[in-house]
């Protein structure tokens, strides 16, 4: 209901009541298809988080008053007692004073000083511990109190495993650590700071691209999206060779060092770029002419007119792409991994303490960390959403920008700047990829793209990319897109889209290593009748369409949000059943938004790392894990190689749908032209 | 709701394309990706009726990789992973003891000593210092003879290190230096070295390779790669650093609970055959069965002399101590090193 009470909050032609007696069985379908798609995300997005949470409240710690030990002495069972009496006994640290985690093991024969037990041959321990599996041995848990009996060479190898509670626990250590807290302030930093230059420049340039006649438009467009084409590892390797120290540009850098904050944002405001501008074209693109036309009769200045139609008439898509950059760089980890040095972040800790520590618990805790930003999104974006007005309505008239020399020729200045950094940086990544050896032999070579002889599973990860990315844009675009109109133009049922949505946003703040484990998680659980799908294809395409469903939600939202609901009132006043409303006239209008939506899939397939990177199997390797590996593994200039191998594909993909948007697009949307 | 079965539908069909005809083993290793084609080919040529699928990912992700999977196991052998990551995994009951054929050939050193051994050690990796030779002249540093002179202020910022939570290399040279200066100095040693370098990276080849690029002019990296890098055209030199360098041995044991013993097995009789050990052999000098080794191009002479002896079980069992203490004092470095 939030949008026809907005269009009647802002005086808009009142729209038709609806008559809820005529309409609903109509209403009773969308709600159950709602529904469907709620159970879907639930089951691809909720419980495996869920798992997230309940890990990041497991603490661990050793309960040693619960193993009692005897010792076998002149053929009787002597000296009992539990491990903590003999860790006062002996004064022992145990875990040398750490905290305790999931994998932590300690051994009685290091808390039994061998002062004490010279002369024993046979030991025995039991657990009185109610869950019991305290006793490791021989690879088998104690599962009773029973005693068990091990000789002087064993004793040495029984381990003792530290008891799970639930609690606080884990978030009290990382808030009392410095070192893990500090993580937060620099993920914040890089965020803000990198937001902060990215929106203003994709602003200008969207501006440039839809509301001036500036040259070479086209061209720009394409440009802009080139970043969107590479995954987030390929700038900041590109970074590497251009600021690195053998870099071409490292003076510019005036002795600061690439590794660190400033690496970090120039790579991040490199890959978040195009995702900004993607959602200010689409804001930009659809604005009412009468406007403008009214702000001349009323012979406003060009400011005011910017101030008062432009600015609010793109606020909502401004508001959005704030929150997408900023979510997308803190949420980011490939640049940090790259470029980020010591400069540690939120992101790239999640992957240190679950991949290098193994520490679950304490990686869950910085993903509910992560997960604050996803909140505020959401509950700015329910805000604004509620303000939102329909800037197509029935009535509209589609803005034509007039030629103004000055104004078109400052934003060509804008956009090539812009344009020539993420040109350079991507045509520093092709040479790197060509040459023998940079920097020391610079003769050219295809050595770099023999990746069968390199990690990441050689050129079959290529082909699994490719078509891992054709599955995710075909399901992904329709199942989100029409879960976009269910929320969008249903009527009430207000609980079940406010679920919708909060889901729907989800995704955005969920690292995608954290979306990955989780999935391990929900999915490798022999009991989960789901399990058949891990380590499959399949599972990597649930995963990326759910990783990705926020941005092309609120692309689809952004679109039929611009549509009057007059088109709804319409339509069920002819008694039209919704899905010849949906078929005829909003997927028709919205045919750029989803094909926009499309590409976005596809190439954001080619080029995640993070949501896949735990879920990939030896038949199914990706090519931007690949150039994760090969990078992690010193081979930075196959990385180079692989990476603009995915973005000639993506390049290619993008010509072709270029080449139908023009066909289609351009017969389907001439209504727009007048 | 016809069209929303559409993705159901398509996922279902997905998965169901996973047949295959003849038995695949599922391997998971850390051996250097550029030889895992040549021992797939080698095993294969001899037992054409199995097909090895190679996981293959850094010692420590392979491990948390392996102790993620506990309770639902994807791999069926482990092949070429380091016996201290093995040995955590025997002691979570997670491997199948099996004696391969020719096992007695074996350095005692180089296998679980229970009988039938829950592993097998197949070679040796030992750390080495990579030096790039210009960069060290351009900055007019000095080549370094052992661990002591890393820590040498000349060398501030021009070393690079394998942080010990991802990297095997990295874990063996903490674990080494933990043996050899003992727990107090070997912490005091990683903290004036921690003063020198420029970065930690997740893989043990990575500072190799920049150094050989010319990123860092030091990598404290293994002897296998600094000899690979050379051969390929780097400008490196290879130091092995006179107190004594850890080392660790890639290993093979099959995983408990595969539903093909019985080419896992043969896998294992293959993993230490006089042929798998020449395969070994072409960039690794130090073999389990010591007789068949041969030297190796550019790959340092005194290896055996230089490797300490190292206590396996000890280093297994506090890894998770160590890796935690060692996470604690250097990688949550909040500002970046200039």
């Amino acid at each position: 209901m939030a949008t026809v009470e907005a269009a009647y909050g802002a005086g808009a032609t009142a729209p038709a009541k609806p008559i809820k007696s005529k309409l609903s069985r109509d209403d009773y379908s969308m709600r159950g298809l709602i529904v469907v798609i709620i159970v879907y995300l639930a089951f691809a997005l909720i419980l495996p988080l869920a798992l997230v949470l309940t890990k990041s409240v497991q603490t661990y710690h050793f309960t040693l008053d619960q193993v009692e030990v005897e010792f076998f002495r002149d053929g009787a069972w002597v000296e009992r007692a539990t491990l903590a009496d003999w860790v006062e006994r002996s004064d022992y640290e145990v875990n040398h004073g750490l905290r305790a985690s999931e994998r932590t093991r300690e051994q009685p024969a290091q808390i039994i000083p061998r002062g004490a037990r010279q002369d024993i041959e046979q030991f025995r321990l039991r657990d009185l511990s109610p869950e019991k599996g305290l006793i490791l041995h021989a690879g088998d848990l104690s599962d009773s109190d029973a005693w068990i009996e091990v000789d002087r060479r064993e004793f040495a190898r029984v381990q003792i495993r530290p008891a799970r509670s639930y609690g606080l626990g884990n978030f009290d250590h990382y808030f009392a650590t410095p070192a893990l807290r500090v993580s937060i302030v620099n993920s914040l930093t890089i965020a803000l700071i990198t937001t902060g230059i990215v929106i203003p420049l994709a602003f200008a340039y969207a501006y440039g691209l839809t509301r001036t006649l500036m040259p070479l438009r086209p061209v720009f467009k394409t440009i802009a999206m080139v970043p969107i084409l590479v995954p987030s590892l390929l700038p900041a390797i590109g970074l590497v060779y251009l600021f690195g120290n053998q870099g071409i540009l490292t003076p510019l850098l005036m002795g600061e060092s690439i590794y660190g904050p400033i690496g970090i944002v120039m790579a991040s405001a490199f890959f978040a770029f195009p995702h900004a501008v993607l959602i200010l074209l689409v804001a930009l693109s659809v604005t009412d002419a009468r406007l403008y036309e009214a702000a001349t009769a009323l012979r406003a200045s060009p400011l005011r007119t910017f101030l008062t139609v432009t600015l609010p008439g793109a606020r909502y898509g401004l508001i959005s792409a704030f929150f997408v950059v900023f979510t997308l760089v803190i949420t980011d980890f490939g640049v940090p991994k790259v470029v980020g040095g010591q400069y540690n972040v939120l992101a790239l800790d999640i992957y240190r303490q679950v991949i290098g520590q193994q520490n679950f618990q304490m990686g869950a805790v910085v993903s509910m960390i992560l997960l604050v930003p996803a909140i505020v999104a959401f509950t700015v974006d329910r805000m604004v959403t509620r303000r939102q007005v329909a800037l197509l309505s029935a009535r509209a008239v589609p803005y034509q920008p007039k030629p103004h020399r000055q104004r078109d020729l400052t934003f060509l200045g804008i956009c090539s700047v812009v344009g020539l950094f993420i040109l350079g940086i991507l045509l520093m990544c092709q040479l790197a990829a060509v040459f023998q050896f940079w920097p020391y032999d610079l003769s050219l070579s295809l050595r770099n793209f023999a990746f069968n002889q390199m990690d990441g599973g050689g050129w079959a990860s290529y082909g699994n990319s490719i078509r891992m990315a054709l599955y995710t844009a075909f399901i992904g675009t329709f199942l989100i897109f029409f879960g976009a109109y269910l929320v969008e133009k249903g009527n009430g049922f207000t609980k079940g889209r406010s679920i919708f949505q909060l889901f729907a946003m989800m995704p955005m703040a969920v690292p995608g290593m954290v979306l990955g484990l989780a999935y391990i998680f929900f999915f490798n659980d022999p009991a989960n009748p789901f399990n058949f799908l891990y380590g499959t294809m399949a599972i990597l395409v649930i995963c990326t369409i759910t990783h990705l469903y926020t941005v092309s939600h609120l692309t689809a939202a952004t679109a039929l949000k611009q549509m009057d609901p007059e088109f709804e009132a319409v339509a069920a006043s002819l008694k039209q059943p919704f899905w010849r409303t949906f078929s005829r006239v909003s997927m028709p209008v919205c045919l750029p938004a989803m094909s926009e939506i499309w590409i976005y899939l596809f190439v954001n397939a080619m080029t995640t790392v993070s949501a896949v990177v735990f879920l990939y199997s030896p038949s199914t390797t990706l090519a931007s894990v690949a150039v994760l590996n090969m990078d992690d593994a010193g081979d930075i200039a196959p990385a180079a190689a692989m990476g603009m191998m995915i973005f000639y594909t993506n390049a290619g993909v993008r010509i072709l749908h270029h080449i139908f948007a023009n066909r289609v697009l351009g017969r389907t949307q001439a209504w727009r032209m007048r | 709701m016809r069209i929303l079965t559409l993705p159901a539908a398509a996922l279902i069909a997905l998965a169901a394309a996973q047949a295959n005809a003849q038995t695949t083993l599922t391997v998971y290793t850390a051996f250097e990706a550029d030889d895992l084609q040549r021992f797939k080919e080698a095993f294969e040529a001899s037992n054409p009726d199995i097909e090895i699928e190679w996981v293959r990912d850094s010692t420590g992700i392979i491990t948390a990789r392996l102790l993620a999977e506990r309770d639902n196991p994807q791999a069926d052998v482990v092949w070429g992973l380091a016996a201290t990551s093995l040995l955590l995994m025997d002691s979570e009951g997670m491997l199948e003891a099996y004696a391969p054929a020719g096992l007695e050939r074996l350095d005692p050193r180089f296998r679980d000593e229970a009988d039938p051994p829950a592993w097998v050690g197949l070679d040796a990796w030992i750390a080495a210092i990579c030096v790039n030779t210009v960069e060290a002249e351009r900055h007019g540093l000095p080549m370094p003879a052992s661990w002591e002179d890393l820590t040498d202020p000349v060398y501030e910022n021009h070393v690079a290190m394998p942080n010990p939570n991802s990297s095997g290399t990295g874990f063996l040279d903490v674990s080494s230096w933990l043996q050899m200066f003992g727990e107090e100095g070997g912490w005091d040693y990683m903290d004036r070295l921690h003063q020198n370098i420029r970065y930690y990276t997740h893989s043990g080849s990575k500072p190799c390779r920049d150094a050989g690029r010319g990123e860092v002019s030091i990598g404290i990296s293994f002897a296998f790669r600094g000899a690979r890098s050379i051969a390929e055209g780097a400008p490196l030199e290879l130091v092995l650093a006179s107190e004594g360098v850890g080392w660790d041995m890639e290993a093979a044991a099959i995983v408990a609970g595969t539903d093909f013993q019985e080419e896992a097995e043969r896998l294992m009789d293959f993993a230490i055959s006089d042929e798998a050990m020449r395969e070994y052999n072409v960039g690794y000098a130090v073999l389990a069965v010591p007789e068949l080794a041969q030297p190796v191009e550019h790959y340092p002479e005194n290896a055996l002399e230089a490797m300490i002896d190292s206590d396996f079980l000890w280093a297994a069992t506090n890894r998770e101590r160590i890796l935690s203490e060692w996470q604690e004092r250097y990688d949550s470095k909040s500002e970046p090193q200039n």
